[in-house]
C-alpha cells in the first residue's frame, strides 16, 4: 500500500495560487461548520426536553438576524467568486512568449507534437521555468488533459481546439490523467509530465532520429494533398494566397469579418464551405478523412510559418525571457 | 399483535384486499406505499452496484472485474440511484402520502394521473432494468456525447428510453402537486399556514414540470443521432458535443434541487416537531425554497468550467452559483435557530435531522469550493466532486428520507419502530457515511480522477478507508430494512399522534381512514402551533 498523501505536489506557478485559495475556502468552511455544529450541540443539550408537558414560548423572527446571516455569507462568497475568477482569468491568457506544444487525444492515448518535430505518446517533456501553451483536440470522444501537480485541466473536445498553459517550477516526473470519462480504458489514458532543466530539454528535443519540424511536415503535406495547386503564393491561384494569412482579418463572402486562427484554418480544411473568403468560389473539396488531426496541426504550423510573423495564438520569438532557450523554427 | 380495536376500525389498509385493490388503487396513500416499495428496490440495486465498485477500489489494480464491467457498474449505480431512487424518493413516497393530508385534502387533485405516474416509473424502471440485465450500459449516468451516440456499443437507447419514460412520471407528479396545493387546501389553510414540507414540494414540482421536458428533448436528440445518425452532437456528423452538456445540465442541475428541496422540507417538519416550536423565520424558509427552484435554473454552466466554454461564461455561472448558495444557508441557520429555547427531543427522526444538517452543511460548503473557478479547474471530474455530491445526495437526501420514514412510519402503518435499534442505525449511518466520503475530498484534491477502474498506488490508503466506511454504511442501511418490516407485525401500536406534532396528518387516526378526514378540517392557526395539540403544559424558554 502506498504512503498516505494529503496534499498534492506543487509544480507550477498556478499551484500556490490555487492552494492559497483552497486555504481561504477551508478556513471559511471550518468557521461555519464549527459555529453550526457547536450551536446545534449546545442548544440540543441545554434545551433538551425534560418533561413531556413542556411547551416553549414563541420566539419571534428577528429580521435583523435574517439579514445578517444572508448578507455576511453573501459577502464572503463574493470574495470567493472574485478570487476564483481572477485565477481562471490568468489561466486563460497564455503569455506571448509561451512555448507552443500540440496535443491530440484519442481512445486511449495522448499524442504530443513539439514544434521542432519531436513526437511522443503518453509523455510530455517540458523545460523548467518556461511557460508552455498546449493546443489540444481529440480524434474521437471528449477527453480532459489533467495535471494535478500543475493544478490545471482542460477538456480535449473533438471538432475544436482547447487551450491551456502552465509554467513548471519544479523538475521531476508528474502525473498526467485523462479526467473526462472516455470509455473502456479511461483509467489507462494516463501518462507522465517530465519537467527538465532547459539544457536537458534541449538535448532531449534534439535526441532520437533526425526529424523534420512540424512546419516542414506541414509543407510536405501541403504538397502531397495538392493544396499548392490552387493556393499559390503569388495570388495567381483559384484560391486565397496563404502567405501571411495567419492572424489576419478575413472578409467573408457573407459580409462577416473573422480572424484567421487555428480553428478557422482547421474548419476550412475539413469543412471548406462553412466560411468562404470574399471573392472566391466554394470549389474546395473537404479533406475530412484524408488528413489526421495531427496532419491538420502540421498544416496550421506550415501556414503560420509562411509570411510575416503571426500575432494571434502562436509564439513570436522571445522578447523578454532571458533565461529561456532558443528554438529553431 | 393487532388489538381488537384496531382490527375493527376501517382504515386505508384494510378498506379492501387483494392485488387488484392495490394495482388499481386511486388512494394517494396506497400509491405512496407502491412508490416506497419501488424506490426501495432501486435503492438496494444501486447499493449493490456501489458495493462492487467499493470492493474493486480496495486495490489499485483492476482485479475484481474488467474495465468494461467497472464502467457499467458506476453507470448503472448512477442511473438507478438518480433517476429511480433519489428523484422519486421523497416527493413520490412521503409527498404522495402526506402532502394531501397536510393541507386537509382527501386526495391529490388527479388520483388517476397519480396512479399513472407510478406505472410510468415502473415501466421506465423495467426498461432500464432490462438494459442492465441485457448487458448494461457504460457511458456514465451523464451520457456525454459523442461517446454515448457514436462510440459506446452498450444498451444506451434502452436505458435512455427508461429514463425518458420515468421523466413523465416526474412531470405528472409535479403537475398533480401544483394543482393540489392551489385548489385543494382546506378552509383556512392559507399559503402562509402551509407546513414547510408543502412549500418545499411545491417548489420541487415547479422544477419537475419545467425542467424534465428539457431532459426528454435531450434524450430524443440523442436517440436521433445514435439511431438515425443525424448530426447534432458528434462533430464528425457536423454536431457540437458541448451542446449536449448544456442541455443535459439544464435539467440535471435543477434535478439536484428536485432531490434536495423535499429533503429540506422534511427537515423543517422534524426540527419543528422535535423542538416543539415553529420553524424560526418561517417566511424566509418558505421563500428560500422557491428561490432555490428559480435560481437553480440559472447555474447549469458551472458543470462546464473546463469544457472549453468561454471563460466569461464561466464567470457568469460561477457568480450565479453563489446566489443559489444563500437560500440554502438561510435554511441551515433558521433550523439551528429553531432549536434555541426549544424543548428538544432526541427521538430517532431528530437524530436523522441533526445528521442531515451536519452533512448538508459540509456538502453545501464544499459546493462553494467547486463553484469557485480557480479551485474547480483543479478538482473538476475528481473524487472531490464525487464526495461533494454524495454529501448532498446521500448525506442530505437519504438522511432526510430515512428521518421522514421514521417520523411518519407510525402514521403510515399504525406501528412504532423499535427506538433503540433505530437510534443505533442513525448513528451507524452517520459514522459510516463520513468514513466513506470524507476521504474522497482529500483523494480529489490530491488528484484522483473519478470513474477510474485502475489508479496509482499512492491513492490506496484513502480508498481503503472509503471502502471500510462503505461496509459500515451498508450495515446501517440494512438495519432499518429489517426492523421496519419487523415492526409491521411486532411494533407497539402507535396512537394518532405519538410525537405531539401539530400537522393535520396527525389529527386523524393511525393508519389514516380511507378518505383521510371524516370531516373537512377547518384551519384557524398558523403551522406549528403546538398549544392546540397539548393538554396541560409547562411553559419553558
Amino acid at each position: 500500500m502506498g504512503k498516505l498523501q494529503l496534499f498534492p505536489e506543487s509544480a507550477s506557478t498556478f499551484a500556490p495560487d490555487v492552494d492559497h485559495l483552497t486555504i481561504f475556502l477551508l478556513l471559511v468552511s471550518i468557521f461555519f461548520t464549527v459555529v453550526i455544529f457547536a450551536a446545534i450541540f449546545i442548544f440540543a443539550i441545554k434545551y433538551r426536553r425534560r418533561s413531556e408537558q413542556e411547551l416553549p414560548r414563541m420566539v419571534h423572527t428577528g429580521l435583523a438576524l435574517e439579514i445578517a446571516w444572508s448578507v455576511i455569507p453573501f459577502g464572503l462568497t463574493m470574495v470567493m467568486f472574485t478570487w476564483g475568477a481572477s485565477i481562471i482569468f490568468k489561466e486563460s491568457r497564455p503569455p506571448n512568449n509561451a512555448m507552443q506544444i500540440y496535443v491530440v487525444g484519442k481512445q486511449w492515448m495522448w499524442k504530443v507534437q513539439h514544434m521542432e518535430g519531436r513526437r511522443e505518446i503518453n509523455e510530455l517533456h517540458v523545460p523548467l521555468g518556461r511557460a508552455v501553451k498546449l493546443t489540444m483536440t481529440s480524434e474521437d470522444v471528449i477527453h480532459s488533459f489533467y495535471m494535478p501537480s500543475m493544478r490545471v485541466k482542460m477538456d480535449v473536445v473533438p471538432g475544436r481546439y482547447g487551450e491551456m498553459w502552465f509554467e513548471p517550477t519544479k523538475t521531476g516526473t508528474f502525473h498526467l490523467f485523462c479526467a473526462e470519462y472516455c470509455g473502456t480504458k479511461h483509467s489507462g489514458m494516463i501518462g507522465s509530465i517530465y519537467v527538465m532543466e532547459p539544457q536537458d530539454y534541449q538535448n532531449w528535443l534534439s535526441g532520437g532520429a533526425a526529424q523534420d519540424s512540424m512546419a516542414q511536415r506541414g509543407e510536405r503535406l501541403f504538397q502531397d494533398l495538392a493544396c499548392s495547386n490552387c493556393h499559390k503564393s503569388d495570388a495567381t491561384g483559384r484560391c486565397p494566397n496563404l502567405v501571411g494569412l495567419f492572424g489576419k482579418k478575413i472578409q467573408l463572402s457573407d459580409g462577416r469579418t473573422i480572424t484567421a486562427d487555428e480553428a478557422y484554418i482547421r474548419e476550412s480544411i475539413l469543412q471548406p464551405t462553412a466560411k468562404i473568403a470574399a471573392g472566391y468560389q466554394p470549389i474546395m473539396p473537404t479533406f475530412q478523412g484524408l488528413v489526421t488531426e495531427e496532419g491538420v496541426l502540421q498544416l496550421i504550423e506550415y501556414i503560420k510559418s509562411i509570411g510575416p510573423k503571426p500575432s494571434v495564438g502562436a509564439a513570436p520569438e522571445d522578447s523578454n525571457s532571458a533565461g529561456s532557450t532558443p528554438r529553431d523554427r | 399483535m393487532i388489538t381488537a380495536a384496531a382490527q375493527e376500525r376501517e382504515h386505508y389498509l384494510n378498506a379492501s384486499y387483494g392485488l387488484k385493490s392495490w394495482l388499481l388503487t386511486k388512494d394517494h396513500k396506497r400509491i405512496g406505499l407502491l412508490y416506497l416499495m419501488t424506490v426501495t428496490l432501486f435503492f438496494f440495486l444501486g447499493g449493490a452496484f456501489a458495493t462492487l465498485i467499493r470492493i474493486e477500489l480496495l486495490t489499485p489494480q483492476g482485479d475484481l472485474v474488467s474495465s468494461d464491467t467497472y464502467n457499467k457498474l458506476f453507470t448503472m449505480h448512477g442511473v438507478a440511484m438518480v433517476f429511480f431512487f433519489l428523484i422519486p424518493s421523497i416527493p413520490a413516497t412521503l409527498g404522495n402520502f402526506f402532502l394531501p393530508m397536510m393541507i386537509g385534502a382527501r386526495d391529490l387533485a388527479f388520483p388517476r394521473i397519480n396512479l399513472l405516474s407510478w406505472y410510468l416509473l415502473v415501466i421506465g424502471g423495467l426498461f432500464s432494468l432490462a438494459a442492465m440485465l441485457a448487458g448494461g450500459v457504460d457511458t456514465g449516468w451523464t451520457f456525454y456525447t459523442p461517446l454515448s451516440t457514436s462510440y459506446s456499443n452498450t444498451w444506451v437507447i434502452l436505458t435512455a428510453l427508461g429514463i425518458f419514460i420515468a421523466g413523465f412520471s416526474s412531470i405528472l407528479t409535479g403537475l398533480n402537486f401544483i394543482v393540489t396545493v392551489h385548489r385543494m387546501r382546506a378552509p383556512g389553510m392559507t399559503w402562509f399556514r402551509l407546513p414547510l414540507f408543502v412549500w418545499a414540494n411545491y417548489a420541487t414540482s415547479l422544477i419537475q414540470v419545467l425542467g424534465t421536458p428539457v431532459l426528454a428533448v435531450t434524450i430524443v436528440l440523442l436517440f436521433c443521432e445514435r439511431v438515425f445518425h443525424i448530426g447534432i452532437f458528434d462533430p464528425k456528423l457536423g454536431g457540437d458535443p458541448v451542446l449536449f452538456q448544456h442541455m443535459f445540465w439544464f435539467y440535471s442541475h435543477p434535478a439536484v434541487y428536485i432531490m434536495i428541496l423535499p429533503a429540506m422540507g422534511v427537515i423543517s417538519e422534524l426540527v419543528s416537531t422535535f423542538s416543539r416550536k415553529p420553524v424560526f423565520g418561517y417566511g424566509f424558509v418558505a421563500f428560500s425554497s422557491v428561490a432555490i427552484a428559480v435560481l437553480g435554473f440559472l447555474v447549469w454552466g458551472h458543470h462546464l468550467f473546463v469544457s472549453t466554454q468561454s471563460v466569461y461564461a464561466g464567470m457568469v455561472f460561477s457568480f450565479l452559483s453563489y446566489f443559489v448558495a444563500i437560500p440554502s444557508a438561510i435554511k441551515v441557520f433558521n433550523w439551528t435557530a429553531t432549536l434555541y429555547k426549544g424543548s428538544i427531543s432526541f427521538a430517532t427522526p431528530m437524530l436523522y435531522a441533526f445528521g442531515f444538517i451536519g452533512l448538508f452543511t459540509i456538502g453545501g460548503l464544499t459546493g462553494l469550493f467547486v463553484a469557485c473557478l480557480g479551485f474547480d479547474v483543479h478538482v473538476h471530474d475528481t473524487y472531490f466532486v464525487v464526495a461533494h455530491f454524495h454529501y448532498i445526495m446521500v448525506g442530505g437526501t437519504i438522511m432526510a428520507y430515512l428521518g421522514g420514514i421514521h417520523y411518519w412510519w407510525p402514521k403510515m402503518t399504525g406501528r412504532m419502530y423499535p427506538e433503540g435499534w433505530a437510534k443505533l442505525s442513525a448513528l451507524v449511518i452517520f459514522l459510516g457515511f463520513n468514513l466513506t466520503f470524507f476521504p474522497q475530498f482529500i483523494l480529489g484534491y490530491v488528484g484522483m480522477p473519478r470513474r477510474y477502474h485502475v489508479y496509482p498506488e499512492e491513492f490506496q490508503v484513502l480508498h481503503v478507508l472509503s471502502t471500510a466506511g462503505a461496509s459500515v454504511l451498508a450495515v446501517g442501511y440494512l438495519m432499518p430494512m429489517v426492523y421496519l418490516i419487523w415492526s409491521l407485525r411486532y411494533g407497539a401500536v402507535a396512537g394518532a399522534n405519538p410525537w405531539g406534532a401539530s400537522g393535520l396528518e396527525w389529527q386523524v387516526s393511525s393508519p389514516p381512514p380511507k378518505h383521510n378526514f371524516e370531516e373537512t378540517p377547518v384551519v384557524t392557526t398558523d403551522a406549528y402551533d403546538y398549544s392546540k395539540v397539548m393538554g396541560e403544559v409547562i411553559e419553558v424558554g
